[in-house]
């Protein structure tokens, strides 16, 4: 049940992405941040495209465009001109500087070139903060580069001031719908959140009659800054139980309280978020509203169990989100056959087990560090009736000719992706009734007779 | 407005009108100043791409790879390895010890997997620091496996997307010359620089077929490997998007004297153009006589649903910003026969000679940029307060926050844009976004 070793030596079709992506994304989380590639322009271009594919947003990634001399004496001088022509363009309050395959295998001390950069400067103080993060894109997976990221920021920016009661989310690779939904289940906790990064607003902002160089949003360097002292850090991902990210990160230098939760992905993994949030905000139970969502959500799982039952799925994508669509998948009676991903944490057969051990009768085969080819391969001889992940499954469904529930990201063939919710009492029964009903059109569609009554 | 333009970008930029065209042009992109280009790898990527029956495989990080897994809507009518992303998915450990041996590996897995035609091996940006010796790899593995193996040097950071397109003309090069060419009419062309999205050129080889005359290769669009090794066959290398292919019909005239005719499919005016063109050059009166039936035909076949749109659009400003500056000619052309006019043209790649002509075909005031980025476009089009503007993913947001129309004439676009029917499909484009109900809406 654990990581086998792969079974091919080439890639096809890859089931991640590289690490900077994953940092970009995070930077886009952060007010007024512009993030900063560092290596050759290709890299942020090809990137920019395929998140605003996603988006639909403007998703302005700078680099620092090395060219072949650069890549032979160093990169620095590129650096620091970009450095400064963003902070020209864009008056930028951070620039989130991240590495890519090439500065990190020539050798660039990105630090030392920081350090020389403020030191060069005339007034150190009107500069933007510099955030830096190693991104080699050999290592790890765009999630690597996303969680980097977030430690990066607290690392530069968290402090000991007094202790205030906010709480701080380290919410992961979730949808701008997600960061909204996660906002509302604090404030309705009365619980201050903190989210880092949070793209709802500058990832999903509305239409305007002036273009924002940077949109609007995002969490702003002072609440980060507020981190140290938070009364708690929750940090979801299950498989990031013993990594040393940002929720370790505030838990040793400022001994605050980490609480390591699943994605709160369908019930009992919200649950236990919501245990959570009950304890810190002192309450004897949830908000009404909450409890009344999580008893429709059961009701209608009640209703549409018939339909679901012995169903079988095949999930991929980004580790900790095939662990709480396992999670949720068990609990309402689809069995989950294969749970793919591209990362490799180490984590991830440990995590589904946790989360369907006693539910799932059966233990669905487990794949880290796979691309499609191998999904597609494993797929085929297990006869799956549904596929849930993002748009790149979509070759595996047709080829099935099986629905694809789309969600996480990249979502390149849908309107919306960014208004997929995912998490909560309120998440699972979008999915639930998603689900369901391909389900039930699957049925409706095969059968000869076309009943518009199922 | 000013303050969008960084002083090392001044020079290239020029507005039509006020002084000749003496703008900077073909070279590095700026850092920090977020170009809309991408890199070396691109370039040879986008080029070599629709060639469907090889291996196309990254060896390198994933992200090369995985970012340009089907991305073009570069259609075959068969074979279809080229929508498949291969890569070598370099690790630390592959970095440090090195990749050939990986190299090796993958290459020999997959070709026994597919049985392509031939195999493209693409070096990325690390693969020119760690120092593999893709040649020798390459060569070691077309003796094991009896297929062209062919590298690409596609380092991403040596130089920019042109010098990917020369990478990938160099690679094809290597095929051509080494196939069979008996049986080839005297009438024959190879089309190079349509990369069949949507189907174009499925499109173009129909004229072409009216008109009696052969096409041997497809460069790239629809390709196929046994294709290219006989293409040096064909009497006449026809050559649209310039930038990209025309290395490839330089160094066929040299080596076995190949004519090039540079030609457009975009817009009627370009269009019939280049088929008039490729007909004079064969100089028949039999083939001019067919090439004036098929214009005939195809052009009157589109007018009246076309002269609909032209009512409707007469008036309105465009924006164009687009990968190679040849297309924007026609751009600029297929705008001005819907009655419109362009106010702002621009390109990734462009030469000093490509915005010169340019630069000598639009109206006054026209701003005319070279290698731009979101700051400037946007600042042009609020400007010039455009109608639509014409460009590719990465334009479109751009557009659309500002509340303009978009047009997608990118590789990654499903509508076919090329040829007399494809100027409909342009116009049905253009309608559709200028004309929506939605632009009451925005603020």
């Amino acid at each position: 049940m654990s990581s086998m070793p792969p079974k091919y030596v080439s890639t096809t079709n890859a089931c991640k992405l590289c690490a900077p992506l994953g940092a970009a994304l995070a930077f886009k989380g952060v007010a007024g941040a512009v993030p900063f590639l560092h290596g050759s322009q290709g890299c942020a271009t090809y990137m920019r495209r395929y998140i605003i594919s996603h988006f639909n947003e403007p998703i302005d990634i700078a680099s620092s465009a090395l060219g072949e001399k650069n890549a032979i004496f160093g990169g620095g001088p590129n650096l620091k001109l970009g450095l400064t022509n963003v902070i020209k363009k864009y008056r930028p309050e951070l620039i989130g500087i991240a590495t890519t395959c090439l500065t990190e295998t020539i050798g660039d001390d990105v630090g030392r070139f920081l350090f020389e950069y403020v030191r060069e400067v005339n007034d150190p103080a009107l500069l933007p903060k510099l955030v830096r993060v190693s991104t080699p894109s050999y290592s790890g997976t765009h999630m690597d580069g996303f969680h980097a990221a977030v430690t990066a920021l607290l690392e530069t920016l968290a402090e000991n001031v007094a202790i205030n009661d906010t709480v701080t989310v380290l919410p992961g690779l979730v949808s701008p719908a997600d960061l909204r939904h996660l906002r509302e289940i604090m404030v309705d906790f009365a619980l201050p959140p903190v989210i880092l990064p949070d793209y709802s607003d500058t990832l999903d902002g509305p239409a305007l009659s002036r273009y924002q160089n940077i949109p609007a949003g995002g969490t702003t360097i002072d609440e980060i800054s507020k981190t140290g002292s938070s009364r708690a850090v929750i940090e979801f991902g299950r498989t990031l139980v013993d990594y040393h990210g940002g929720g370790k990160f505030l838990e040793k230098r400022f001994g605050r309280t980490r609480h390591c939760l699943g994605l709160p992905i369908g019930i009992r993994e919200t649950d236990a978020f919501f245990n959570v949030l009950t304890s810190l905000s002192n309450r004897e139970a949830m908000p009404a509203n909450y409890s009344a969502e999580r008893g429709r959500l059961i009701d209608s799982m009640v209703d549409g169990h018939k339909y679901l039952s012995g169903k079988r799925a095949v999930i991929y994508g980004e580790e900790d989100l095939v662990v709480g669509l396992t999670a949720f998948l068990s609990e309402i009676g689809v069995k989950p056959v294969l749970c793919a991903s591209g990362g490799k944490s180490g984590h991830l057969a440990e995590a589904i087990r946790a989360v369907t051990d006693g539910v799932l009768a059966e233990s669905p085969l487990i794949r880290a560090g796979t691309d499609f080819f191998e999904i597609a391969e494993e797929a085929t001889a297990l006869s799956p009736d549904l596929i849930i992940g993002h748009s790149k499954g979509y070759p595996l469904a047709r080829k099935l000719a099986i629905p694809l529930i789309r969600l996480g990201f990249p979502i390149h063939d849908r309107m919306g992706g960014q208004r997929i919710l995912h998490i909560g009492y309120r998440g699972a029964q979008r999915l639930f009734d998603e689900i369901v009903n391909a389900i039930i059109e699957q049925k409706q569609t095969a059968s000869p007779v076309g009943y518009s009554y199922m | 407005m000013q303050a969008a333009i960084l002083d090392e970008r001044k020079e290239q930029i020029h507005r039509t009108g006020d002084s000749p065209c003496e703008i900077a042009c073909d070279k590095d992109s700026l850092a920090g100043a977020v170009s809309q280009r991408a890199c070396v790898f691109c370039g040879s990527r986008v080029v070599l791409y629709p060639i469907a029956d090889a291996l196309h495989l990254v060896h390198g990080p994933i992200g090369c790879a995985v970012y340009t897994w089907d991305i073009r809507g570069a259609l075959s009518s068969g074979a279809d390895l080229h929508r498949l992303s291969f890569s070598t998915d370099l690790q630390e450990r592959d970095v440090i010890f090195g990749g050939e041996k990986k190299l090796k590996a993958a290459l020999l897995e997959l070709i026994a997997r597919h049985q392509p035609k031939a195999a493209f091996v693409y070096s990325t940006c690390i693969v020119g620091i760690i120092g593999d010796d893709l040649e020798a790899v390459c060569r070691s593995v077309e003796a094991e496996t009896g297929i062209p193996v062919i590298p690409v040097q596609s380092e991403g950071f040596k130089g920019n997307k042109r010098a990917g397109y020369q990478a990938a003309c160099r690679a094809m090069f290597r095929l051509v010359g080494t196939g069979e060419t008996t049986g080839i009419s005297p009438y024959s062309i190879n089309i190079l620089g349509d990369f069949n999205l949507a189907g174009e050129i499925w499109l173009v080889r129909d004229y072409f077929k009216r008109m009696g005359i052969e096409v041997v290769a497809n460069i790239t669009g629809d390709g196929r490997v046994d294709d290219i090794r006989r293409c040096h066959g064909a009497a006449l290398n026809v050559v649209q998007c310039s930038g990209s292919t025309m290395d490839l019909a330089n160094m066929m005239e040299e080596r076995y004297g190949t004519p090039s005719l540079r030609v457009s499919y975009f817009g009627i005016e370009d269009m019939a153009d280049s088929l008039y063109s490729v007909a004079a050059h064969f100089n028949n009166p039999e083939i001019t006589e067919r090439t004036k039936e098929v214009v005939r035909r195809e052009v009157s076949a589109i007018m009246p649903e076309l002269k609909r749109y032209q009512q409707a659009l007469i008036g309105k400003k465009a924006a164009i910003y687009v990968g190679g500056a040849f297309k924007a000619f026609s751009l600029v052309k297929a705008f001005r026969m819907l009655g419109m006019s362009v106010a702002m043209v621009g390109s990734q790649t462009g030469t000093r000679e490509d915005y010169q002509e340019l630069a000598a075909i639009c109206d006054p005031g026209t701003i005319i940029v070279d290698d731009a980025n979101p700051l400037e476009l946007t600042a042009f089009l609020e400007e010039k307060s455009v109608d639509i503007f014409v460009g590719g993913v990465k334009e479109r947001p751009i557009a659309y926050k500002l509340g303009v129309g978009f047009c997608d004439h990118n590789h990654e676009r499903k509508e076919c844009l090329a040829g007399f029917s494809g100027m409909l499909n342009f116009a049905r484009e253009v309608y559709a976004s200028v004309m929506s109900p939605v632009w009451r809406f925005v603020p």
